[in-house]
């Protein structure tokens, strides 16, 4: 197995460098998807049929603490990486279990929302607004939701093995998906909610 | 959901397929355990990992596949062969015609296609496997499974009946009440995810793991035309995924994207089904363009006339393929501007696909051509796909399309395109690579056959449809009366068609006839050709090659036999690492069929239990330490020298 020492401890093997540009690959197919589904709310966003609008809708406190939970746990993410490639095992872990932790806090306040818009009477069914506004918010809250159950096994095997070859390049894959989910919420917060408030 | 609902009756050929599958079933389980195959199956083919075993699998499961579109095809034909026939009614009809295309397109050109790129593209860049071979046989056990669901929609249920393009209002529960495009949404969905994955191992594979000194510009025409196939399915399926999901969405969780109510836009579903299908054609016909341009090149020997400027139209096909979408709907009405727009990106895809015509007769001209079968399909390819061309140009020029919108004249047109583009690609691939997989090559004079029956009946079934679609005549009418006149030309088609399935079978029995009675030991390399896999046994060992080959020019293993320089560098053999085979993607696969199985009858509870497998096989690859085996060079030496007869 031919190794590179002078990489990161992540890019180290020809097959770990091959993991990460095909997950470049696979973050380009998600920013398909996601444009996909942003143009179908911005075609149907003014089509409420007899729903309620985004303006009579959304709510501005709790976007503002999810955008600050997901972006703050983007950038510990970060602080983990740069832990892991310093080799400093606990502040890595503690980073992401941070990290890990945000996000959850994030889906907590998205989920009240969700049941918040549904006992205001606005359901998937309601509208096509209301529809495509769902699974916009619902598909980047289940990458969420998988990235937490990615993350925590990430995190088991972190705690178990050390830093390995694998084990750190897991955890730079799972960084760049967190950080991709980071992004997306910021086409959310600006084309979504903020534009909607308008 | 009641169980009288539950299986499909009242119908003669519904019992007789009931009959058969069950009977196919029986044979598969009792022959296995008379010849006691079954830990075989298991070892050496559901748990593979080796791209040549998943592409033979990709292959057969096409060849199937398309055994039974053409089944649809052939039931479609004689309802139509004379006029106010009573042979099938018209739901039966709807349902046939939605599934001849979707199985056609999505469950036998793709996986051909996908089988081609699976068995050849490492052997010509001189790689060990693809970059990731367990996702590899994900992607494929999340076709096969997708394709499974998708067929036995035939028997449970019933099959999707508005047509392979489902649009949206005829799609929608209210008008489609039976579970059938249920069916479609979630069985392309769970095969499109396997081809994605597809799309990101290919483009790793091309980038990241050619031999040294294979420069892009030096690699062969057929693994750049897979390259932009995987950059286009990259970019064209997520979309895809999305518009199934909404589908899906609407028809079984009640939302309302493409409803007619509440803010629906049925639009929506036709522009982002053909940003998808569009590019789809493409990524369905360019790797067959790559296929033809290696063989035209063997057969001719000479190289690739205009390597460059091939490279160069397939990049703008590939760029172009995502600027006509709204093409197929010209008359939904988006105004003028906006057809004149998509008119001129659609008839501007005729140019680089010109010079990709033009470059073949180049290569052709003043070369030492063999008629060989694999060359005849590519000779047959020229003329043939030329005809389909032309035709799509007079049908993307906006306002003519208007008098043969959705008649006969786009069904003759369309099949003018993939048949002679892309089955015959993939056929004339399957002849060439044939002695590559199984160590023997096809009988030749039934191949001809088959080619030549093959030729006559398509032309014979398919060109009759251009004047009835001119006089009038629509798609997907499942009748017509006497006093149309459309019966004599209907008649000759059905002609065709039959002629076209006799020539289909006459390749099936190739199949059998050549394993008896082929010759052997014709080494790696039968036809002289110009490209790594070659340098290869003849059938390949599992590590592809004992040393990773040293490339110096384009077409390198012909420059290696001309010019007597050696593709291997000196030296001992070295250990070579392999991944171990695995049962998850299967299991995987098996646990999706029933996801996609338990949501199409909206059971959400075993749906519920089926998406937690899903996670727990996901868990249960991140948590697996397997690194793979190593083979000692002194296992490698001995079946160099068992496969080749000497010490290489």
């Amino acid at each position: 197995m031919k190794i590179n020492d002078t990489l990161p401890l992540e890019y180290r093997t020809e097959e770990n460098s091959n993991k990460i540009f095909g997950f470049w690959l696979f973050l380009g197919a998600e920013i398909v998807l996601f444009s996909t589904l942003f143009a179908v709310y911005f075609t149907l966003w003014n089509r409420t049929g007899n729903g309620p609008t985004g303006k009579e809708l959304f709510e501005v406190g709790g976007v503002i603490w999810e955008t600050f939970l997901l972006l703050t746990s983007s950038f510990t993410c970060g602080l983990g990486i740069h832990a892991m490639r310093l080799g400093l095992k606990k502040p890595m872990m503690i980073f992401f279990v941070v990290t890990l932790l945000m996000g959850l806090g994030f889906l907590g306040i998205e989920i009240t929302e969700f049941v918040n818009y549904v006992h205001e009477g606005a359901t998937l069914q309601t509208s096509a607004f209301l529809s495509s506004l769902f699974v916009l918010l619902g598909t980047h809250g289940l990458h969420v939701t998988m990235g937490i159950l990615w993350g925590a096994g990430i995190l088991i095997q972190v705690g178990r093995q050390g830093f390995t070859d694998e084990t750190a390049n897991k955890s730079f894959i799972f960084s760049l998906y967190w950080h991709f989910l980071d992004v997306v919420w910021i086409f959310i917060f600006s084309f979504v909610y903020l534009k909607g408030l308008m | 959901m009641k169980w009288d609902e539950f299986f499909v009756t009242g119908e003669p050929m519904i019992y007789a397929a009931d009959v058969s599958i069950v009977l196919v079933s029986l044979a598969i389980v009792i022959g296995l355990t008379y010849f006691k195959k079954w830990g075989y199956l298991w070892r050496e083919w559901l748990t593979t990992v080796d791209h040549k075993k998943i592409g033979i699998m990709y292959i057969l499961s096409a060849l199937i596949m398309l055994f039974r579109g053409g089944v649809d095809a052939l039931l479609m034909r004689a309802q139509l062969a004379t006029p106010d026939s009573k042979f099938l009614d018209a739901q039966h009809y709807n349902e046939i015609f939605t599934t001849h295309g979707v199985i056609m397109i999505l469950f036998m050109a793709m996986p051909f296609v996908i089988g081609m790129m699976n068995v050849v593209v490492p052997l010509q860049i001189g790689a060990r496997d693809v970059a990731f071979p367990r996702l590899n046989a994900v992607s494929f056990w999340m076709f096969f499974m997708g394709a499974m669901l998708f067929n036995i929609s035939f028997v449970i249920g019933g099959s999707p009946d508005a047509g392979w393009s489902a649009y949206f209002p005829l799609a929608s529960l209210e008008f489609s009440p039976t579970v059938g495009n249920n069916y479609y949404s979630l069985a392309l969905q769970i095969s499109g995810i396997g081809t994605l994955m597809t799309g990101v191992n290919f483009i790793v594979t091309i980038l990241k793991m050619r031999a040294p000194g294979m420069k892009l510009m030096r690699m062969p025409m057929f693994t750049w035309s897979v390259l932009i196939t995987n950059v286009i399915i990259l970019f064209a399926f997520p979309v895809l995924t999305v518009a199934l999901a909404l589908m899906m969405f609407d028809r079984v969780f009640g939302s309302q994207f493409f409803t007619m109510a509440n803010g629906g836009m049925d639009m929506l579903w036709a522009n982002l089904f053909w940003v998808w299908g569009h590019p789809e054609v493409y990524i369905v016909i360019l790797p067959a363009f790559g296929i033809f341009s290696d063989i035209i090149s063997t057969f001719s020997k000479k190289n690739l006339y205009g390597y460059k400027s091939m490279v160069v139209s397939m990049v703008a096909i590939s760029v172009l393929s995502f600027l006509v979408w709204a093409h197929h709907f010209y008359t939904m009405g988006q105004g003028a501007m906006v057809n004149g727009f998509f008119s001129i990106t659609t008839m501007a895809i005729a140019v680089p696909t010109g010079v990709k015509i033009f470059n073949w007769l180049f290569t052709l001209r003043k070369g030492k051509i063999s008629f060989t079968s694999p060359m005849l399909y590519a000779m047959g390819f020229i003329p043939i796909f030329t005809i389909g061309g032309v035709t799509g140009v007079m049908l993307a020029m906006a306002s003519a399309d208007y008098q043969y919108h959705n008649t006969m004249f786009l069904v003759a047109h369309f099949h003018y395109v993939l048949i002679p583009g892309t089955v015959f690609g993939v056929l004339a691939g399957m002849h060439y690579w044939f002695p590559k997989m199984f160590g023997f090559r096809l009988n030749e004079r039934l191949a001809k056959t088959a080619f030549w029956l093959i030729i006559v009946g398509f032309n014979v079934a398919f060109m009759p449809l251009f004047f009835l679609g001119l006089n009038g005549m629509t798609r997907r009418m499942y009748t017509y009366s006497a006093s149309t006149g459309y019966g004599p030309l209907n008649m000759i088609a059905t002609i065709g068609a039959l002629i076209l399935a006799v020539g289909f079978v006459v390749l099936c029995y190739n199949f059998f006839y050549s394993f008896r009675h082929s010759p052997r030991n014709e080494g790696g390399d039968p036809w002289d050709a110009r490209t790594l896999e070659w340098s290869t046994p003849s059938p390949v060992p599992v590590y592809n090659f004992a040393k990773v080959p040293v490339v110096h020019s384009e077409d390198a293993f012909w420059h290696a036999k001309k010019h007597n320089v050696p593709l291997y560098e000196e030296g001992p053999y070295e250990e070579i690492h392999m991944p171990n085979n695995s049962g998850q993607p299967f299991i995987l696969g098996v646990i999706m069929f029933f996801l996609g199985f338990f949501l199409v009858f909206s059971w959400f509870i075993p749906a519920i239990i089926a998406g937690v497998g899903v996670i727990i096989m996901l868990a249960v690859r991140s948590f697996e330490r397997d690194h793979g085996y190593h083979i000692p060079p002194k296992e490698i030496a001995a079946t160099e020298q068992k496969l080749r007869g000497d010490t290489v």
